[in-house]
């Protein structure tokens, strides 16, 4: 059987970096190394426990929802007669009979308080805004029967006509001012960019279009909630952060942070639309509460397309305006886009235009329209990824035009300091990035011509883009234990999403330690630990490694000043600062023979353990951090005069049959300067991922909303799609060596986000030069490469 | 999904006894696409009647040409030599279509079975004409990128058989074997199995209720030997075609004794082209011959706006096709 056949060529896959390296040396250096995931046996074996996967609590039973069909309209009454009459429901909770919460997102003062991604939360009245929003949450005591009472249940609607998006002639326009819930100023200015556009010598206007993108992880939002006594609850989450979603719900029931814990061991993707803590969450807390039993939901894939947000449909305006030798003069963007009918949120695609080149004129506004649809999300890289297919085609463009590489017009317009904010960067390595690229691309054997390299039938393009992405702001804490038998406990409530956050803090801890790295145990995903930051914006990495890092320091910190005054130790009356750990040694720093190991020092003290607190934070440089246990506070103002960006750049080849309109990446380069890489072997996967969700972006993914019925037709993964291994090539990816003195303690920047930038810019270049023919409308589909579209 | 019943029926006799008695059952072969629309609430059954241990298996000549069991597995006919050597437009239309797993599983008689892949039908929030009739067509004023452009009707412009095998078979002239509760068996050819949508989309071939398809049978011919099915997707694998072309000449000396054409993903059914056939038939094997039977084939075609690109893309398609067939 084929079936077989198929397994046993699985086993013969050779595994590739096996990792070797701790073998030989336990300790030094781990850090970097492509360790295998330490949590991968356990995914594989199916031990690792996702959100939905709690099933031993006492009495668990099943929630569904009952969503919308129509986008818009009154819920005038529901008809449950056939659906209660079914055996296991326990209970239809609707708008009706919904115990009131302490407070919802339904006004701004609520909404802020909660942290909610949406000012608006279903069942709190009759109203239906958008299709897909929650009318009613169906608990029974088998999944199943609760799916069939929900498909029993009648819900009467008035239903009125709903507005689609902002393309409907009816819909009207506002300046939003600022956007992302006010986080965001929406006009920015520079200079003079209408006057110096209007004088530039060359000038280029094109509007760039973007299809609506969902997330899609592969573990849907899950929820089991556990109402351990009347003023305790436990929810197993599926979030990207614990501690959001702690305050979302206890600000929303009305208990304390300390009453409510959220626990995500694992978590099968995020992509952003798990940063937030959304309606199915708390209703499911409810249910628990309503049935007294503890319940789960889990979202169905169709239900993923109006549950947790997506990238919003949008089209934007980029003028740009340079001199006859290629120098930018002046930028100016304008973004259109849709949102839902409580909250302005628009990614913020101006803020990559303004600060990745040289210009010294700049201006950006948003304009919005209300529709029927749930409120956008940050979707991975939200506003840089639309942004730089905006500015990064236009730079494209510009190089044609002048007949200049596409490399050289970057150089041209390269960025010294940042043009944003005047300030320096904290580290910046672009152009060893277009360097290298370029150089394993073979980019000096590209052929200046659009349209004139072929390969059979097939036309052959070579593109390329950089890549940017700003080093957020954010802290976070961990706690590290030491026990004298030499295992330790690293403990910090981030999340791993999938991506490596168990492995590459593991490895932290152990170089930090000088442990052998399978004896650190590191723990993450629970409110119960110390605080960590949402892992979002790509801030996980450098600030979780910067506490751990940091919580070692602070129990070596404990342990030397144990030594000074231990009269036994090699270390006695040292001075402190004269003493440092190497390798789980401590000695003197002007004679390291001088010194002990920790095991020794804690048996002699009687030690069973010895335990350290850290707080990794944006801005504490990793050299002061090398010298001390607590960075240099002034050193975070320092920071503050640096701006901190990863930079990077994608090249691509695509072959075009240009009969048939489709589009093949054959090629792939990625070279990135990112700060201190942590594990070579996940921080490749990270890349070679976003770079793939970037070609989704590029070729294929868009998620269509009917524009008279305002509701997706294409909402399953069937329909939606998204790269296949048949689509992406073999995929070189490199890092550039760089040394961040002011990022954070470990000098991380993070590269969650920064792989999906420039991405289809890169893949919409290579078109170009493959076919000569521009398209600004992603994705890029056979109908628009075969002309009968407007492009 | 609704709650149903699960019975394995051992004869064809005894699967159809039980349709007749329950008429809203259904035949259940590989599952892969009933299933789906049964969760989706699309299709409702109070009955699934199990047909895999019914002996409609096999892949071997006859007098007929080749005939192939309805209850083969979609990866079994792919990967079979007779039908690699003789019918190679039929192999390729398998392989390039959904995914390994889905292969293994799904029949030839649930393949052909498929229903359209129009959003609007696959999701019964919206109205439909074809799954709730005299409901309405929200695709024509609507989102119309994958539909069709060949056979529409005001009713419904959905391409009904969304896959890609009865497309090659159309193009073959292959005849499928049915069967009634009586036991009697009749034969109809692929091409007029399926039927245009007209007023009533809600039917979709000239099955009766309870038929069974036992078995597809593709007559031997030198156009088939020398056949090739393209298909055309947005994504390299795993997706339905935007066009496809199934072709088979016979060439001799340069010039076409017969020709076969069928198109996918244009028509509301497998679209047998006897127009672009008419063209071939007698002609060079010409890139231009090429060219002029598929304007043929296209030129009652009634593009919407999303779909407009599809009446240059299909031709191209069966351009590119002919000319991979005539070497
Ligand atoms: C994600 C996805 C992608 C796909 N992509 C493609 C693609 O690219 N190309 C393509 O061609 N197909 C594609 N398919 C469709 C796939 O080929 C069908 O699902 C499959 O062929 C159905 O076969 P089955 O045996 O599983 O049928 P079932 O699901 O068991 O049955 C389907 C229907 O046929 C009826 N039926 C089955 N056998 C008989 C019989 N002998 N007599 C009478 N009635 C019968 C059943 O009652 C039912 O109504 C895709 C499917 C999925 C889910
Ligand atoms: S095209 Fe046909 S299947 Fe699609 S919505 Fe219209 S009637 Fe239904």
């Amino acid at each position: 059987m084929t079936f077989v056949l198929q397994l046993v060529t699985l086993q013969n896959i050779p595994m590739d970096t096996e990792p070797k390296f701790f073998e030989t040396n336990p300790t030094a250096g781990v850090v970097g190394q492509p360790l295998n995931r330490v949590d991968g046996r356990d995914k594989v074996m199916g031990r690792a426990k996702y959100s939905a996967e709690f099933n031993n609590l006492p009495g668990l039973v099943h929630a569904v929802l009952k969503t919308s069909d129509v986008a818009k309209g009154r819920i005038t009454g529901f008809d449950t007669t056939a659906a209660l009459k079914q055996p296991g429901v326990l209970a239809i909770i609707t708008h009706q009979n919904i115990p009131k919460l302490a407070k919802t997102p339904n006004d701004a003062e609520g909404k802020k308080a909660i942290g909610a991604p949406m000012g608006y939360l279903p069942l709190t009245d009759d109203r239906i805004h958008y299709a897909g929003q929650p009318v009613a949450v169906i608990v029974a005591d088998t999944l199943e029967r609760a799916q069939y009472a929900a498909a029993l249940l009648r819900v009467q609607v008035a239903a009125e006509k709903p507005l689609a998006s902002y393309e409907d002639p009816k819909a009207q326009l506002f300046d939003p001012t600022k956007i992302q819930d006010g986080k965001t100023q929406a006009h920015v200015v520079r200079g003079n960019a209408q006057t110096a556009f209007a004088a530039a010598p060359i000038q280029l206007t094109h509007k760039y279009t973007h299809a609506i993108n969902h997330h899609n992880p592969m573990e849907p939002g899950a929820t089991t909630a556990h109402w351990e006594a009347p003023d305790r609850l436990t929810v197993y989450e599926s979030t990207q952060g614990v501690t959001r979603t702690q305050k979302a719900l206890s600000t929303m029931l009305g208990l304390s942070a300390e009453q409510v814990r959220v626990v995500t061991k694992y978590l099968g993707g995020g992509f952003g639309c798990k940063g937030s803590c959304w309606p199915h969450t708390v209703l499911t807390v409810q249910a628990a509460k309503f049935v007294g039993r503890p319940v789960k939901l889990s979202l169905t894939r169709p239900q993923m397309f109006t549950s947790m947000g997506h990238r919003e449909d949008q089209t934007q305006t980029l003028r740009l305006g340079a001199t006859n030798d290629g120098k930018l003069t002046a930028l100016i963007h304008e973004k259109t886009s849709t949102t839902s009918p409580w909250d302005n949120y628009a990614e913020s695609n101006s803020k990559i235009v303004n600060m990745l080149y040289e210009c010294p004129n700049f201006e950006a506004s948003y304009q919005l329209a209300r529709a029927n649809v749930m409120t956008s999300t940050f979707t991975r890289a939200p506003g840089e990824a639309p942004g730089s297919f905006a500015l990064e085609s236009s730079m494209d463009d510009l190089a044609y035009q002048l007949g200049i590489d596409p490399i050289e017009i970057r150089l041209r317009n390269y960025a010294e300091k940042d043009p944003s904010t005047g300030q320096p960067w904290s580290s910046k390595s672009l152009r060893q990035c277009y360097a290298r690229g370029a150089e394993l691309f073979g980019w000096s054997k590209r052929n200046p011509k659009a349209g004139a390299t072929r390969n059979g039938r097939l036309l052959v393009g070579w593109g390329m883009a950089t890549a940017s992405y700003p080093v957020h702001n954010s802290q976070g804490m961990a706690r590290a234990r030491l026990y004298a038998d030499g295992h330790a406990v690293v403990q910090s409530g981030a999340t791993d999403l999938g991506t490596g956050t168990y492995t590459v803090m593991t490895q932290v801890a152990a170089e930090a330690l000088g442990l052998p790295v399978e004896k650190v145990r590191f723990e993450l995903g629970d409110t119960k630990l110390p605080t960590a930051p949402n892992s979002g914006g790509s801030v996980a990495a450098g600030t979780v490694s910067s506490s751990v890092y940091m919580a070692v320091q602070d129990l070596w910190q404990k342990l030397i000043k144990v030594a000074v005054l231990d009269k036994k130790s090699p270390l006695y009356r040292a001075k402190l600062t004269d003493v440092e750990a190497k390798a789980g040694r401590l000695q003197l720093k002007a004679n390291p023979k001088k010194g002990e190991g920790f095991a020794a020092l804690m048996k002699r003290a009687d030690m069973a353990d010895v335990e350290g607190n850290g707080q990794g934070r944006y801005g504490s440089g990793y050299e002061d951090a090398q010298a001390a246990a607590n960075a240099d506070p002034a050193k975070k103002d320092e920071a503050a005069h640096h701006s901190m960006h990863s930079f990077g750049a994608h090249f691509c080849e695509v072959q075009v049959d240009p009969d048939l309109g489709t589009v093949r990446v054959t090629r792939w380069v990625s070279v990135h300067g990112a700060g201190r890489i942590l594990n070579a072997k996940t921080a490749r996967s990270q890349i070679i991922g976003g770079s793939i969700f970037g070609i989704g972006a590029a070729l294929m993914e868009g998620t269509v909303r009917d524009q008279n019925l305002a509701r997706y037709t294409n909402a399953s993964l069937a329909d939606y799609h998204i790269p296949v291994n048949a689509d992406i090539p073999d995929m070189t990816v490199e890092f550039i060596e760089e040394h961040d003195p002011y990022i954070n303690a470990m000098g991380v920047k993070g590269i969650g986000e920064i792989s999906m930038v420039g991405v289809s810019a890169a893949v919409a270049n290579a078109v170009f030069h493959a076919t000569g023919k521009r398209v600004r409308e992603l994705p890029i589909t056979p109908d628009k490469i075969l002309g009968t579209k407007a492009v | 999904m609704n709650n149903f019943s699960y019975i394995q029926a051992n004869s064809a006799k005894e699967a159809t006894g039980i349709r007749q008695a329950t008429p809203q059952a259904a035949y259940i072969a590989g599952g892969t696409t009933l299933l789906d629309l049964m969760k989706a609430h699309l299709e409702e059954h109070p009955q699934l009647v199990d047909i895999n241990l019914l002996p409609f298996k096999g892949i071997e000549q006859t007098s007929d040409g080749l005939r192939i069991g309805a209850m083969e597995r979609m990866s079994d006919v792919g990967e079979h030599p007779l039908v690699l050597q003789q019918y190679p437009a039929v192999s390729e239309s398998l392989l390039l279509a959904a995914s390994p797993q889905l292969r293994n599983m799904a029949s030839i008689g649930g393949n052909i079975l498929q229903r359209t892949r129009c959003g609007y039908f696959r999701d019964a929030a919206f109205p439909c004409n074809k799954r709730v009739p005299g409901s309405g067509c929200p695709a024509i004023a609507g989102d119309n990128h994958n539909l069709a452009i060949l056979g529409t009707s005001e009713a419904c412009i959905a391409t009904a058989y969304p896959g890609d095998l009865s497309v090659a078979l159309a193009a073959l002239d292959a005849v499928l074997t049915l069967e009634n509760a009586k036991g009697k068996q009749r034969r109809v050819p692929v091409t007029e199995f399926y039927v245009l949508p007209g007023k009533t989309p809600q039917r979709e071939t000239v099955l009766e209720p309870g038929e069974l398809i036992v078995a597809v049978t593709i007559p031997a011919a030198a156009h088939a030997r020398r056949s090739t099915y393209l298909k055309v997707r947005e994504r390299a694998s795993y997706a339905y075609a935007l066009a496809s072309a199934a072709v088979g000449l016979d060439v001799q000396g340069g010039t076409i004794r017969s020709a076969r054409v069928a198109l996918g993903g244009v028509g509301t059914k497998p679209w047998r082209s006897p127009e672009a056939e008419k063209v071939l038939t007698g002609a060079p094997a010409t890139e231009a011959t090429f060219r002029a039977a598929a304007a043929a084939a296209l030129r009652g075609a009634q593009p919407r706006d999303d779909n407009r690109f599809k009446v240059e893309l299909a031709q191209n398609t069966l351009v590119q096709a002919l000319m991979k067939v005539a070497g």
